[in-house]
């Protein structure tokens, strides 16, 4: 427990002594996209009744803010540790792939949730954002900075330099969170991207996260839920697979 | 008594390079034991099977007795390696590094340890300085302090003193003579030979994947126990009986293999008597070098008796 507790707690000091670039700039930049999509949308879009746009854009912005962010942190600290070299102190330890796995995700899951925290937080006073049910907003929370963090670890053992992990983030994550409901309801699509969208697990994470604010979503939430579980497991499962076999980490 | 280190059968490839073929190799409990072998021999490859970093392909290796495999928990937990590569974490001060390190070992308060280390390895005035800020010198002992962090009983030392200076590589050899002292199984690869013939009780020499010698420091040295007696000769033509045994240069320059130091006055004596002029003398004796370039240029030890 000694050893997994450690990495978690490097982990976590890791982003903790850069704050500034992984804490403060992705919710300066969450805000940017508050202040401007509210202003130009405002008055135009209203996706669900009794629902101004600004409120509905924030819990998608904070999902996203998350999801990007629990991606972020344990994709580069895997990265810069590969490339630098300072991974072999991790590999040396007695420590299982399960603890490796346990403290990399749970070190990705604290700093979305921190940043998504600090999105809420600033946008509170000026937008009146309800918690209609929180328990659905945590496990949302949860589950979604877990599944990013999990993708961060596969990322992270899958490229090889930065700029394979660049690419990654660039025309994977950016792209399907984006696409996933942030900024619109897809019932507003026109059918074949209403279709495309339920392919898309981001999707499910923003909505049902939105459910737990405003209790509209496009679709249940338990499903919704429920698909994110799945998800998260096949990823576990995936991460797990590559750091029992020691792909790209142990030659 | 339980080996420290137990390899057998190991193999390894990598693409299109062998890089280990069938290593059979024990390294008993206490010992100060040097892997030697020129750049590719297959050291690093094999320390890294050891330390669980890359998988063999065939065989098996344990740590005192456990499958670094099977067993790798309890494996690694008896193991210290000191990597080749000076590798830090940019992010942190040397006692964080160490507690983390610590850490990763199961080990939650080692902070008594970890000063007496920095004490030893000249690093607690460096303690609260961020990895960055170090010289390359400091960063080796960190690396020597992270493989020390959870009191490995065997520590494997991967060319230690690439690249370091004299004082900290006669300050690193002290503590380590003394923590082998104390009971720790000590294995270090090293370029400096005069390093492994010093310290090292018993050697193995690696060549492309293979050991080719393994033996007692002593008896590797005796086994290639030859004098060779140099000689710059001036004046005369060099008598043919003697000319013969020697190994001659375009300078006048003679070289005799002697099977002892009494065959030195009958030679000078020969050379005087046909009326050379000699001007230089000199008289080499075998090192650990020359033991090592003859292995790995193809000589077997057996044959040179």
């Amino acid at each position: 427990m000694t050893g997994f507790a450690t990495l978690f707690r490097k982990e976590l000091v890791r982003f903790w002594k850069v704050a500034f670039q992984t804490i403060l700039a992705p919710v300066v930049t969450a805000l940017l996209y508050l202040l401007i999509f509210s202003h130009v949308l405002e008055e135009n879009v209203r996706v669900y009744e009794g629902v101004r746009y600004t409120q509905f854009l924030v819990p998608g912005l904070v999902m996203m803010s998350v999801l990007q962010n629990a991606f972020a942190n344990s994709s580069s600290s895997l990265i810069q540790s590969k490339v630098t070299g300072n991974i072999v102190f991790v590999l040396l330890a007695p420590l299982s792939h399960l603890e490796f796995f346990g403290a990399y995700v749970a070190g990705a899951m604290v700093r979305g949730l921190v940043v998504g925290s600090g999105v809420l937080a600033v946008t509170l006073p000026f937008v009146g954002v309800h918690f209609a049910h929180p328990l659905w907003i945590v496990a949302f929370a949860l589950a979604g900075s877990a599944i990013l963090g999990a993708l961060g670890v596969v990322a992270g053992i899958w490229a090889d330099k930065f700029d394979q992990l660049a690419a990654f983030q660039n025309f994977v994550i950016v792209p399907f969170t984006f696409l996933a409901g942030v900024f619109y309801s897809i019932h507003s699509l026109p059918p074949f991207w209403q279709a495309a969208s339920h392919a898309n697990p981001f999707f499910y994470m923003i909505d049902g996260f939105r459910y737990g604010f405003y209790g509209r979503s496009d679709i249940d939430p338990a499903a919704s839920l429920a698909v994110v579980g799945v998800f998260l497991v096949a990823l576990s499962a995936l991460a797990l697979a590559l750091l029992r076999a020691g792909y790209k980490l142990r030659t | 008594m339980t080996a420290a280190i137990s390899v057998s059968g190991v193999a390894k490839r990598f693409g299109d390079v062998q890089a280990l073929e069938g290593i059979d190799l024990e390294v008993r409990a206490g010992e100060f034991f040097a892997l030697l072998g020129p750049n590719g021999a297959g050291k690093t490859t094999l320390i890294s099977i050891l330390a669980g970093l890359a998988r063999a392909d065939r065989g098996a290796a344990r740590v005192l007795g456990h499958d670094v495999v099977a067993d790798y928990r309890r494996a690694r937990r008896l193991l210290g390696v000191v990597p080749q590569e000076l590798v830090f974490d940019p992010f942190f001060t040397v006692r964080e590094t160490l507690r983390f390190q610590s850490g990763y070992f199961g080990i939650a308060a080692n902070d008594a340890w970890i000063d007496e280390l920095m004490a030893n390895l000249d690093l607690t005035a460096k303690a609260d300085a961020n990895m960055r800020s170090l010289s390359g010198g400091m960063k080796r002992r960190v690396l020597v302090a992270q493989a020390l962090v959870h009191r490995p009983p065997v520590i494997i030392l991967d060319e230690p003193t690439a690249g370091v200076d004299v004082e900290l590589r006669q300050g690193l050899w002290r503590f380590m003579r003394r923590l082998n002292a104390e009971g720790h199984t000590i294995v270090l690869t090293t370029h400096y030979l005069e390093e492994a013939e010093s310290l090292c009780s018993r050697v193995a020499m690696l060549k492309a994947g293979r050991i080719v010698a393994l033996d007692a420091t002593e008896r590797l040295l005796a086994r290639f126990h030859e004098l060779a007696l140099a000689v710059r000769v001036s004046g005369a033509p060099v008598p043919p009986a003697l000319g013969a045994r020697a190994r001659g240069g375009a300078d006048g320059r003679l070289t005799f293999r002697l099977a002892g130091y009494d065959e030195v006055e009958p030679i000078l004596a020969g050379l005087r008597g046909a009326g050379c002029r000699i001007e230089a003398i000199e008289l080499a004796e075998p090192d650990l070098e020359d033991v090592f370039v003859r292995i790995m240029s193809g000589a077997r030890p057996e044959a040179a008796q």
